[in-house]
């Protein structure tokens, strides 16, 4: 009797049916993870979405929204809208071409911060009752304005320095990855772009005026490079980097193949700070032919060479280095002074010289500091970001070493005795055998607490050291307020 | 003014919809009718605060009386069937009601915003719906001789999507529709619940192996009827109907997998051969590479859920109309965009909770085939749900079918109307059998008490 009772519980105990709370586990989990994905992907895809020249609510938002105005960190106005004569709405920018490339332009197409920031341009968010105001005046609403890391001073010393001469200059703070300045030439005014348009975009020489040189440009870095070589050869030598010595002739002859220095100059019996500081190519040649081919490679990975850079205010174009897969000597030659195969952007070579300057850290560079509503509200704060570090503190403090002997005793010497202590690097790289070559200085000041990296190419101009390092000096001048 | 109405009555309608949403799941909480009672209460009061909150938002924009007269229809209409139903049926499940009603008001709320016509079109048809499906439980609760046409349904049904199919093959087109009397028919929303009857017909008589493979392969002639007219979506719906219920009838998980591995295999064979499926699966895994051609559909479908962030822009706020077919297959979007991620989401957790609570009628009833038939309905539901808004959404390829009870089209309204009154007929059955086992239960106490009794008088 009771037997058959507790088994008859049991039975009303049991489970029903499996197969039901199988499926609808199943269909459950399904819908959560839906609903994960379409919140996540639909609010982290909004700005890029928005962008997008087929979706049409960006009309939407210009028909309701005046476009923001674009400001300097010190607030100056570098783009704004207003309705011109006719009662058509115009982008207006003051500076006209001295922003031309990092401002950019919307008329016809998107670029620079126009492009990068264009979301908050065209959105607002005004408060409600400030809202009904400008209904009640019949006005759109002015949509959120974007704040720049840009100096205005900076720029325009940085632009008449490069005068008439085509090239780029990028100034930046290593401490926080701002862009404070960047200039490319040829320039465009972006006030007139629409009527100048057909013929902007039919140029398709290197004197193309829509090009950002600063960070679409690809150099040979020449000289320059002679960071990164030296950097490896710290990687192989940590501590006995100082006993190096080579005697330099004015060539350097390695099975069967040549190197010259610059001018044929003859530097002696150098170490590696002075091969450094003189740029002799002869001593540089003898350091590549000597690194392993995995520490080259190794170094040219961890300073982002052949990858994307990681910039989202501009396109950017990726810098290309690597060692010979044959271990061709003469290639090697060739890619330890910078020269062959190897390109890089001035951005690019400003960033490695950021790295340098903040013990080896690199800070994501940024140029767009802060969003703002009309009436002051912060709807968004980019802060310094760290993006990775590129090489030890050690390595770092020891190129800085070198890096300021370019200055005290080598090819950047215009920089020597100033009221503030620069350091850097010179370069003058060949681009084809006839013409003269690229000129680059890329360096950073005070030497000993670097506040500020500047990087500069003059195209065919010369050597680094006399047409580079006297915009430096301007640009240093311009920031320490010496002039 | 109209900017204050339109940004306040945004965070209103998601406050309330949450607020729904929440009693939704309380409800399975409360097992006693009283804490019930209450909760179904509240709910329809949220209903109609909603709706009120969307039709001032419509009217400030728009600023047309005219839709003043069409909203107060609405609620004569939709207070008639909550209270007529409340009446009729008082051991109906209430809650699967309120939800459809909740659910049928969005849709004609947005379809409003999309054109006023279809919305008006619609809720004719939700009306009459919902006079026909009136008839619907009782016909279930007394009609217990519908277990016995299983083939005659199977015939029906093959028939009509049978015809469709040839007439299609003739006429070069896909997805005909029947048209009577300028009404036109998707006979495969129809064909959905014939079908419904039949496999649960024909596993409930099933009595071995052999029956089991018949049965499947006359299902499989409706799948390859549907997928040769093109109707993909119909298709996978048929089939994820009959893996449910064959996997219920035998209670072998086997079947279920072996299922899926066919119908994985099947995918793959069918990718294959048929490029119109390739150019859906392309388009699903990078819809922005050919924007203007075979992408453009679901880039606009993702552009306008993305855009409307939590809260949305606000109806008329946005440009759902930029996507094609937005009223029936990318309604999910229109209703991101301009109500806000948040009511879309929670919009779903209302589509969930019925579907949570047709299954747990159907795991409490002991009839198997009016089991087969509710977990059924259940599973056509939310497949269906989750084909629309998946295929929206970029979770998985496009299949074009309906969203349920919020989509613009006269035949999948209808016919959802109708697995819903089948649902609460069943439901109907179900608390017949606990009533029935009650006296069971009572009578089996009552002769043990007896026996008892007599035992004492016994010893007396």
């Amino acid at each position: 009797m009771r037997d058959t009772r507790t088994k008859s519980t049991k039975r009303r105990k049991r489970v029903r049916s499996y197969p039901i709370i199988v499926l609808t586990s199943i269909y459950l989990a399904l819908f959560i993870a839906m609903l994960g994905y379409i919140s996540h992907y639909s609010l982290t895809h909004k700005q890029e979405f928005i962008n997008n020249e087929h979706n049409t609510r960006q009309k939407i938002l210009l028909k309701q929204n005046q476009r923001g105005k674009i400001l300097s960190r010190d607030g100056d106005i570098l783009a704004y809208s207003e309705k011109n004569e006719d009662g058509k709405e115009v982008r207006v920018y003051p500076y006209s071409n001295e922003f031309s490339h990092v401002v950019g332009y919307v008329s016809k197409g998107k670029a620079g911060i126009e492009g990068f920031s264009n979301y908050y341009l065209i959105n607002t968010n005004l408060d409600l009752s400030k809202k009904v105001a400008y209904d009640a005046k019949g006005q759109k609403y002015p949509a959120d304005n974007v704040k720049t890391t840009l100096d205005v001073h900076l720029q325009e010393v940085a632009y008449s320095a490069l005068s008439s001469r085509k090239g780029a200059v990028v100034v930046s703070d290593p401490k926080t990855g701002e862009i404070l300045a960047m200039v490319s030439k040829p320039d465009f005014d972006p006030n007139t772009l629409e009527q100048e348009w057909d013929q902007l975009i039919q140029d398709k020489s290197p004197d193309a005026k829509l090009l950002n040189r600063a960070t679409q440009g690809k150099y040979p870095p020449g000289s320059t490079f002679k960071i990164v070589t030296a950097l490896g050869y710290l990687r192989e030598h940590p501590t006995d980097y100082m006993n190096y010595r080579f005697s330099c002739g004015g060539r350097f002859d390695y099975e069967g193949n040549t190197i010259s220095c610059y001018h044929g100059e003859k530097h002696g019996n150098i170490d590696l700070e002075t091969s450094f500081a003189k740029s002799c190519n002869s001593s540089f040649a003898n350091i590549g032919v000597g690194l392993k081919s995995e520490t080259f490679d190794y170094v040219l990975g961890n300073l982002m060479f052949n990858e994307e850079l990681p910039l989202d205010f501009c396109r950017s174009a990726v810098s290309s280095s690597s060692y010979p897969k044959d271990g061709n000597p003469n290639s090697v030659m060739q890619l330890s002074i910078g020269q062959g195969k190897t390109s890089i952007s001035p951005e690019h070579l400003n960033m490695i010289t950021c790295a340098v300057a903040n013990d080896g850290i690199l800070m994501k560079p940024y140029v767009v500091s802060e969003v703002k509503s009309e009436d002051g509200k912060e709807i968004k704060k980019f802060a310094p970001e760290e993006y990775k570090r590129l090489m030890s503190d050690d390595e770092a403090k020891i190129l800085r070493g070198m890096m300021e002997q370019v200055v005290q005793k080598g090819t950047a010497s215009k920089l020597k005795g100033l009221s503030y202590t620069a350091a850097g690097k010179t370069g003058s790289a060949e681009f084809n055998d006839t013409k003269d070559s690229h000129a680059w200085f890329t360096g950073f000041a005070p030497a000993d607490d670097p506040q500020v990296c500047v990087t500069i190419i003059v195209e065919e101009a010369g050597s680094g050291g006399s047409y580079a390092v006297p915009i430096a000096k301007r640009v240093f001048d311009a920031y320490f307020g010496v002039e | 003014m109209e900017l204050y109405v339109t940004e306040i009555s945004k965070y209103v309608i998601a406050s309330l919809l949450f607020l729904y949403t929440v009693m939704a799941f309380l409800a399975f909480k409360y097992r006693s009718r009283e804490a019930r009672t209450n909760i179904y209460a509240t709910q329809i009061v949220l209903m109609f605060l909603i709706q009120l909150a969307c039709f001032v938002q419509i009217i400030a924009r728009t600023g047309k009386v005219l839709y003043l007269f069409f909203f107060a229809f609405q609620i004569v209409v939709f207070s008639a069937v909550l209270m007529l139903f409340y009446f009729i049926y008082p051991d109906g499940n209430r809650l699967i009601i309120n939800n459809c009603c909740l659910l049928l008001m969005i849709g004609v709320i947005i379809l409003t915003r999309l054109s006023y016509d279809k919305a008006v079109k619609q809720f004719v048809i939700v009306a009459v719906s919902f006079l026909i499906g009136f008839f619907i439980p009782e016909m279930i609760f007394r009609f217990n001789f519908l277990k016995r046409f299983t083939w005659i349904y199977a015939g029906v049904g093959i028939a009509a999507i049978g015809v469709v199919l040839i007439l299609g093959a003739t006429i070069n087109g896909s997805k005909l529709n029947y048209a009577i009397a300028g009404v036109s028919f998707q006979p495969s929303e129809f064909v959905k619940v014939l079908f419904l009857f039949f496999l649960s017909g024909a596993f409930y008589k099933a009595k071995g192996f052999v029956d089991l493979m018949i049965a499947s392969a006359v299902a499989a002639l409706h799948v390859i009827i549907l997928v040769l007219s093109k109707d993909l979506g119909s298709a996978l719906i048929f089939f994820m109907l009959y893996l449910a219920l064959i996997y219920i009838s035998t209670e072998n998980v086997g079947f279920f997998i072996l299922g899926l591995g066919f119908a994985t295999l099947a995918s793959a064979i069918s990718y294959k051969l048929f490029s119109h499926i390739q150019v859906r699966v392309h388009a699903w895994m990078d819809p922005f590479s050919d924007i203007t051609g075979t992408g453009y559909q679901l880039s606009q479908s993702l552009f306008g859920i993305s855009s409307g962030g939590l809260f949305g822009l606000g109806l008329y706020g946005g440009s759902p109309k930029s996507i094609p077919f937005v009223e029936t297959d990318f309604i999910f979007s229109a209703i991101a965009e301009e109500m806000g991620i948040l009511f879309s989401v929670l919009m779903i957790l209302v589509c969930l909770s019925t579907f949570l609570l047709i299954m747990q009628e159907g795991y409490y009833i002991h009839d198997k085939f009016y089991r087969m038939i509710i977990c059924g309905i259940g599973i056509s539901f939310i497949f269906q749900t989750f084909l629309t808004i998946g295929g929206g959404a970029k979770f998985i390829p496009l299949t074009g079918v309906t969203l349920p009870l919020i989509s613009y089209g006269g035949s999948s309204v209808l016919v959802t109307i109708v697995m819903i009154m089948i649902v609460e007929g069943i439901c109907m059955i179900g608390s017949d059998e606990r009533y029935e086992e009650y006296l069971e239960e009572r009578r089996r106490y009552e002769r043990k008490r007896n026996r008892y009794e007599r035992y004492e008088d016994e010893e007396y």
